[in-house]
């Protein structure tokens, strides 16, 4: 089959489409030319997949999360038992995420096939992780067609006009993402998109979430009289647990933290980027607790982690390696900066309820003077030892 | 009162590649070879002039070609024998001079001299003249040394961290006459020391300990702590406009053996290694020797085999009647990893058992402990662009930012390449980078071409 790929070959424009699924069923016969003559055995398709793999928990989880608020939605009882009907509500849930995963897949993969022929090489393995990403950050009542369009903005506008994977400047899935916001604001926020299946909702109910009652403190009609009413509602427990309205993947902050485990044990994802994710936007959460204002700032430090996407976030887009700082010490500055920003868009900005999208896109952008700067230093030693020779 | 300056180096990164086939301490002297050659590719940035032609005869210490734009800079023959041929390549560029041997080996013979009486100038124009000087190597650009330069330090490394790496102190040991000879001509031609970097984690041979006229230094750590770049860069690192020289160990004593006893008499010893030979140990032979009578019944026959001249890392790749590269002591015979590998057993969802890996994504980065892999030549990947960061910097024991430095080269970026220290390193001191660099670009290569340009164009 290979020689009608080949060059001279009758299909051999499509021949980098053959080679990217050959390559899935086998390491091409490719030996060293140049250099050295043995190489380790990881490639970029192992460490690819090595992300869904840690993406895995986050998707399972929300499929049932989903199923599961679809199901109150229909019937209007947000006090509905999490566990029961366990078997219908993931069917339910892969009723509304499967398609989502499909469109996202399809429409990225179209894309890059088609800049592979254009380029005359196979698929290069970056969408792999982000057309999983995608789905897990949008709402659930996401129409199909918004996915497919925010997934061909990201992929051709984020990523294949700066030259394809590893040559992005932005994280792709948060391109999508924040595409959508930008773009059809109605469809991504307020009350009546998190949960699949809320036209048929009845009259009074509201599917809005964490995030979004507390930022109601902010305005003249706060959902809750004070903050004990708040954190009683949202108890820490099921915010960690992750059984609260969302986005399909982001609820979870423990199946966040499985999936950051399986990323810092494989080193595939940095614990630099985390960890400092995660101090920093504890540390905003304490300074804004000392200042003191209303009862957002009053919010406990601790609860800004476990609410809205701060945990996805920081797992699984700040530590995307292409967008993120890279050298070592940069690393640090990029996930605390990262962290800081996100609790302070959410707490100090009415219109942007959640911060972490902007907050990781911004540090994406600044990544490369944080970078840099780190880079002079390493110079200026240098330049500081050829003075004293 | 002349204080002691030792220093002891711990290096923290870097690692040990374990592969099966090292050598046994066996040594098996072999007849003269029937061919020896000369690779001017082994002397990068050098353009031949030949002195002799095909069918002209020479001895051992005579002039085969020497440098076109530095006449002084000579090389010599190995061997005594007869040119048997001149091999050129695309634009009649001269790859490799065979000479056959004689049988006898006969020397042009000078006498023997007293380095203690010799000035640094009348030692280097010894050597320059004797083809002695085609053992020194430079940095910055890691060629074959400027003899008008003057380096501010000199660094000889009394043992080779390399896969599979042939036993320095099992090589030179009772060779303490010739190689402190060696050393006591290298001092003379450098204004500072001559630093003498011995293994911290071994035991190290009375010819290393007791040799004088040094500055002895311990390195501790992994591979690349064998080799004379990160030795440089923490003793005394190259800035720009200063040189520093290097000479490998073996060599020293050959250098030492011309002023002792006036010939050029350029026997080593090799070490045979690797998982595709049969009986892996150490040969006596001479520079440049052809390879078939040190492979003869050695090699195993089950699938393609590729004969590297030097070490897996850094070494040549050369024909089953090749010749050795004319600074290597080592020959590593590995298989060719020219079949498809199924994914989910040897493929990229397999469990990483079989190959050496220093990513925890592979299962035999967790066995750990002593266990050593048949590597091939496989690539185990396709070439990709930098996704990946953290891993380069792993393995590099510099003060340097890798990543950075070979995108530099790369981009053919002058300033940033000058700036983030190319002047202190070698395509070598990245081996391990690009063999744990999921990208699988060659960044030997792309630092080889950086530092051209730096060549050409500041220096």
């Amino acid at each position: 089959m290979e020689p009608k790929f080949a060059k001279g070959g009758k299909l051999e424009k499509w021949h980098p489409v053959f080679e990217s699924f050959a390559t899935l069923a086998f390491t091409p016969a490719i030996v060293t030319k140049k250099g050295s003559h043995i190489r380790d055995g990881v490639d970029l398709k192992r460490t690819m997949i090595t992300v869904i793999i840690a993406m895995i928990p986050c998707l399972l989880f929300g499929i049932y999360n989903t199923g599961h608020w679809e199901m109150v939605a229909e019937s209007g009882n947000r006090g509905l038992d999490f566990w029961s009907d366990g078997g219908a509500k993931f069917i339910a849930g892969l009723i509304v995420v499967l398609p989502m995963i499909v469109v996202s897949y399809g429409v990225g993969l179209t894309i890059e096939f088609i800049f592979g022929i254009m380029r005359g090489h196979s698929l290069h393995e970056g969408f792999l992780v982000s057309g999983m990403l995608i789905p897990l950050v949008m709402p659930a009542d996401c129409p199909l067609w918004m996915i497919g369009v925010a997934t061909a903005f990201a992929v051709i506008i984020g990523k294949e006009v700066f030259g394809g994977t590893g040559m992005n400047i932005v994280n792709v899935a948060l391109t999508a993402r924040a595409f959508l916001f930008f773009a059809y604001p109605t469809s991504m926020s307020g009350d009546k998109v998190w949960m699949a299946g809320q036209e048929a909702n009845v009259d009074g109910f509201t599917g809005s979430t964490a995030l979004g009652d507390l930022a109601t403190f902010v305005s003249d009609k706060p959902v809750f009289e004070n903050l004990d009413a708040y954190t009683n509602h949202y108890s820490l427990a099921d915010s960690f647990f992750g059984m609260i309205p969302g986005s399909i993947g982001e609820t979870s902050t423990l199946m966040c933290l499985i999936g950051a485990a399986i990323l810092i044990i494989s080193g595939v994802g940095s614990l630099r980027i985390i960890a400092s994710f995660f101090a920093g936007g504890l540390i905003m959460g304490l300074i804004l607790n000392g200042i003191s204002g209303n009862a957002f700032f009053d919010l406990p430090a601790h609860y800004h982690l476990v609410i809205g996407g701060f945990a996805f976030g920081a797992v699984f887009m700040a530590t995307d390696p292409v967008t993120a700082a890279q050298t070592a010490q940069g690393k640090i500055i990029y996930g605390l900066l990262g962290g800081i920003m996100a609790i302070l868009i959410r707490v100090l900005n009415p219109a942007y309820p959640e911060g972490v999208m902007l907050a990781i896109l911004f540090m994406n952008i600044m990544a490369p003077i944080i970078d840099h700067y780190v880079i002079q230093g390493n110079i200026k030693r240098r330049l500081k030892r050829l003075k004293t020779a | 009162m002349l204080l002691n300056m030792s220093k002891t180096i711990k290096l923290r990164k870097g690692l040990d590649i374990r592969l099966v086939g090292e050598a046994e301490k066996v040594l098996v002297e072999l007849p003269m070879p029937a061919t020896v050659s000369l690779k001017p590719s082994d002397f990068h940035r050098l353009t031949p002039k030949m002195v002799v032609k095909v069918g002209d005869h020479v001895n051992a210490g005579s002039v085969v070609f020497c440098d076109k734009y530095n006449e002084q800079v000579k090389f010599v023959s190995p061997v005594s024998g007869t040119i048997k041929d001149v091999v050129r390549g695309d634009k009649r560029r001269i790859l490799e001079v065979v000479i056959t041997t004689d049988g006898n080996q006969v020397f042009v013979e000078h006498g023997p001299k007293n380095v203690a009486e010799l000035s640094g100038d009348e030692i280097k124009e010894t050597m320059l003249a004797n083809g002695l000087f085609a053992f020194v190597k430079q940095r910055p650009l890691d060629v074959v040394a400027d003899p008008a330069q003057t380096p501010k330090s000199i660094f000889v490394s009394a043992f080779d961290s390399a896969p599979l790496a042939a036993d320095l102190d099992f090589m030179l040991h009772g060779h303490g006459a010739d190689f402190q000879a060696g050393l006591n001509a290298l001092a003379k031609l450098t204004t500072g020391k001559v630093h003498l970097n011995v293994n911290g984690k071994a035991g190290v041979d009375e010819i290393f300990a007791k040799a004088t006229n040094v500055q002895i230094n311990t390195i501790v750590g992994k591979h690349p702590a064998g080799n004379v770049g990160p030795q440089i860069h923490h003793i005394d690192p190259v800035n720009k406009g200063e040189f520093v020289w290097s000479v490998n160990a073996q060599d020293v004593a050959i250098i030492g053996r011309f002023f002792n006893t006036g010939k050029f008499d350029a026997h080593k010893i090799v070490a045979l290694t690797g998982s595709e030979s049969i009986h892996p140990k150490y040969f006596k032979t001479v520079i440049g020797a052809n390879v078939a009578s040190i492979l003869k019944d050695n090699v195993k026959q089950d699938g393609d085999v590729r004969v590297v001249s030097g070490n897996a890392l850094t070494g040549d790749k050369i024909e089953a009647d090749g010749h050795l590269g004319f600074y290597h002591n080592q020959l590593t015979l590995l298989p060719e990893g020219n079949e498809l590998k199924f994914v989910l057993t040897k493929g990229w969802m397999g469990p990483g058992l079989d190959k050496f890996s220093n990513n925890r994504l592979m299962l035999s980065t967790w066995l750990g402990g002593k266990k050593r892999y048949r590597m091939d030549t496989n690539t185990n990947g396709e070439e990709r662009a930098f996704v990946m960061t953290g891993e380069l910097e792993r393995v590099f024991p510099f003060d340097i930012l890798p990543m950075q430095l070979v995108k530099a080269a790369i981009t053919n970026d002058i300033d940033g390449m000058e700036n983030l220290g190319i002047y202190e390193v070698a395509p070598e001191d990245f081996a391990l980078c690009e063999y744990v660099c999921t990208t699988k670009v060659n960044i030997q290569d792309e630092i080889r071409r950086g530092l051209d340009i730096i060549a050409e164009e500041c220096m």
